[in-house]
């Protein structure tokens, strides 16, 4: 715990972890109710990564997934978290495996919420083939439990973010809550940089890259629905919220969706920078926005992003 | 085999695709009659937010329209759009929704056929080719997760280092036979043999369940996927 950053406190007892800096197991101990969680195949099973050797990569002995059943607010849920610290949380075969096993629980128990913590920087690399399949067994796990009924909720805020298949893995869900620091996207800044040069995309740009994939550009823009501070309270408040408003996948889900991006690619396909988005969305000052304390985001966001429920 | 001969082998009984931008969308008769949808990306196009929307909003159609013909996918892509335009807009969004489509019709009862038949990677691959029911290719198939040098990017390290390893790696490797060990290209197709005959037997083997880890356990690509999510199926199944 000693690498946890105490902020406020509060009578749960999570006080202000920071979603940021806590480890994945400390994520999913205290987004839970106390006590509740149960994982399974844990990290004393060491079903470890059966590729990272040929690297002379450290294997880890949960490689960096860690998936289980609790209570959230009274109710069943299953969860998943990855550890961004480990091959910044990639999707290797065994990782991905624990995840596509707890969907297809859910889409066989229909009614039983999934919460998937992501801190993904996509596939690793280094077990590219298994990865990539993994990522697509996970979205065709995800879509199946969300047609039979289940809630699948995302939640973004750790320091790999959600890049790569795990952003596409993000974009099959129910419905996700994002912290300013979950970025969320397909490439990276670097990997757009490496392809396209520097002109298309400086990746050494900070505030460039947290306004093109952070958070609140997210939120603004309805690729999250909910947007929360930096800590656990605030990620179970958006979790215990989100359960409450959302349906199951259709085709109407779908043609919804259809319409929704449409809309966004005919009113923001031409803006430049994500400022020019916030202004077009309605924000008056869209230059404050990164600077703005979460409370005040969230009124913001509030007032001028779109609702998108079914239509995720 | 050109895209032309391809469509000439599936679909001899003739179609009606557009082809603009890189992009396919229309349909096709298939053996026996019905009608099957019909998208895909030809000429290593990337796939944008554009692209995707344009392609998913095809097969939405084609589930509004009813029927359990199939969709099928043709892949010969580069893979997602890099831009910074792309990433602006939720990229992640667009192709994810293309995804959910096919993922859909098929869990409503049309087939869904991925063939690939070009080169495709990452996010591309993963939002057609990879959310299909059942994914085949022909020979000199090039699918791969991610270009060598972004992978040199990522992992620091170098090209040459790269190089090597995809030759003795097969689950980090690139190609047609390395995915295949991992579940992921169910088989390749015999070009000198009609396809409209090797898609009506892919066909025939309907199995909707998703067996790609299963797949790879049997041909040792992936040793470990197919038992550890039966693992937490059942013990999460339990729990539940």
């Amino acid at each position: 715990m000693s690498d946890l950053t105490p902020g406020g406190t509060s009578e749960s007892g999570r006080g202000g972890v920071s979603w940021y800096e806590a480890s994945a197991r400390q994520r999913v101990r205290l987004l839970l109710d106390a006590g509740s969680f149960t994982e399974f195949v844990g990290p004393e099973q060491r079903e470890t990564s059966p590729h990272l050797q040929v690297f002379d990569l450290p294997e880890q002995f949960d490689d960096g997934m860690v998936v289980g059943a609790g209570t959230l607010g009274g109710g069943a849920v299953l969860v998943a978290a990855q550890e961004g610290r480990f091959m910044g949380g990639a999707f290797g075969e065994v990782h991905g495996a624990k995840l596509t096993g707890l969907l297809r629980a859910a889409r066989d128990l229909t009614s039983t919420p999934v919460l998937i913590l992501f801190d993904t920087g996509g596939v690793r690399l280094q077990e590219a083939n298994a990865g990539e399949l993994a990522i697509a067994e996970i979205m065709r796990a995800v879509v199946e439990a969300r047609h039979a009924g289940v809630t699948v909720l995302g939640l973004v805020g750790g320091r790999s973010g959600c890049f790569g298949g795990g952003g596409l893995i993000a974009g099959c869900c129910s419905a996700l809550a994002v912290s300013e620091q979950g970025r969320i996207g397909v490439s990276g800044p670097e990997v757009i940089e490496t392809n396209r040069g520097v002109e298309e995309f400086d990746s050494k740009d900070r505030p460039l890259v947290w306004r093109t994939t952070g958070g609140k550009h997210r939120r603004l823009i309805g690729g999250a629905d909910a947007f929360a501070d930096d800590t656990v309270d605030a990620f179970r408040a958006c979790a215990l919220d989100l359960l409450r408003t959302t349906g199951p996948l259709t085709l109407d889900t779908l043609r919804n969706e259809q319409a929704r991006l449409r809309e966004r690619l005919d009113r923001f396909g031409a803006c430049a920078d994500a400022r020019d988005v916030w202004a077009k969305r309605g924000v008056d000052d869209a230059g404050a926005v990164p600077g703005l304390p979460a409370d005040d985001f969230i009124a913001l966001a509030g007032r001028v992003a779109e609702p998108s429920h079914d239509a995720r | 085999m050109t895209l032309d001969e391809i469509l000439q082998s599936l679909f001899p009984d003739g179609h009606d695709i557009a082809r603009t931008d890189g992009l396919l969308s229309g349909s096709a008769t298939m053996k026996g009659g019905a009608v099957a949808a019909v998208i895909g990306v030809e000429g290593r196009a990337p796939l944008g937010v554009d692209g995707a929307l344009k392609l998913g909003g095809h097969v939405l159609d084609a589930l509004e329209r009813g029927g359990d013909a199939p969709v099928i996918v043709l892949v010969d892509s580069d893979s997602q759009r890099m831009s910074k335009r792309d990433e602006l807009l939720g990229l992640n969004e667009f192709l994810a929704h293309l995804a959910k489509g096919l993922i859909l019709a098929d869990l409503r009862g049309r087939p869904t056929v991925g063939i690939l038949y070009g080169h495709t990677a990452a996010g591309a691959f993963i939002a057609t080719a990879l959310a299909t029911r059942v994914l085949v290719g022909l020979p000199g198939a090039e699918p791969e997760v991610m270009d060598l040098p972004s992978m040199a990017r990522v992992t620091k390290l170098s090209v040459e280092v790269l190089t090597e390893k995809a030759r003795s790696t097969p689950v980090f490797a690139p190609g047609l036979d390395n995915l295949a060990r991992t579940g992921g290209v169910l088989e390749t197709w015999d070009p000198s043999k009609p396809l409209a005959d090797q898609l009506a037997a892919v066909l025939g083997r309907a199995d909707t369940r998703d067996r790609r880890d299963a797949l790879g356990k049997e041909r040792g690509g992936r040793p470990k996927a197919a038992d550890i999510a039966e693992r937490v199926r059942e013990l999460a199944t339990r729990a539940g």
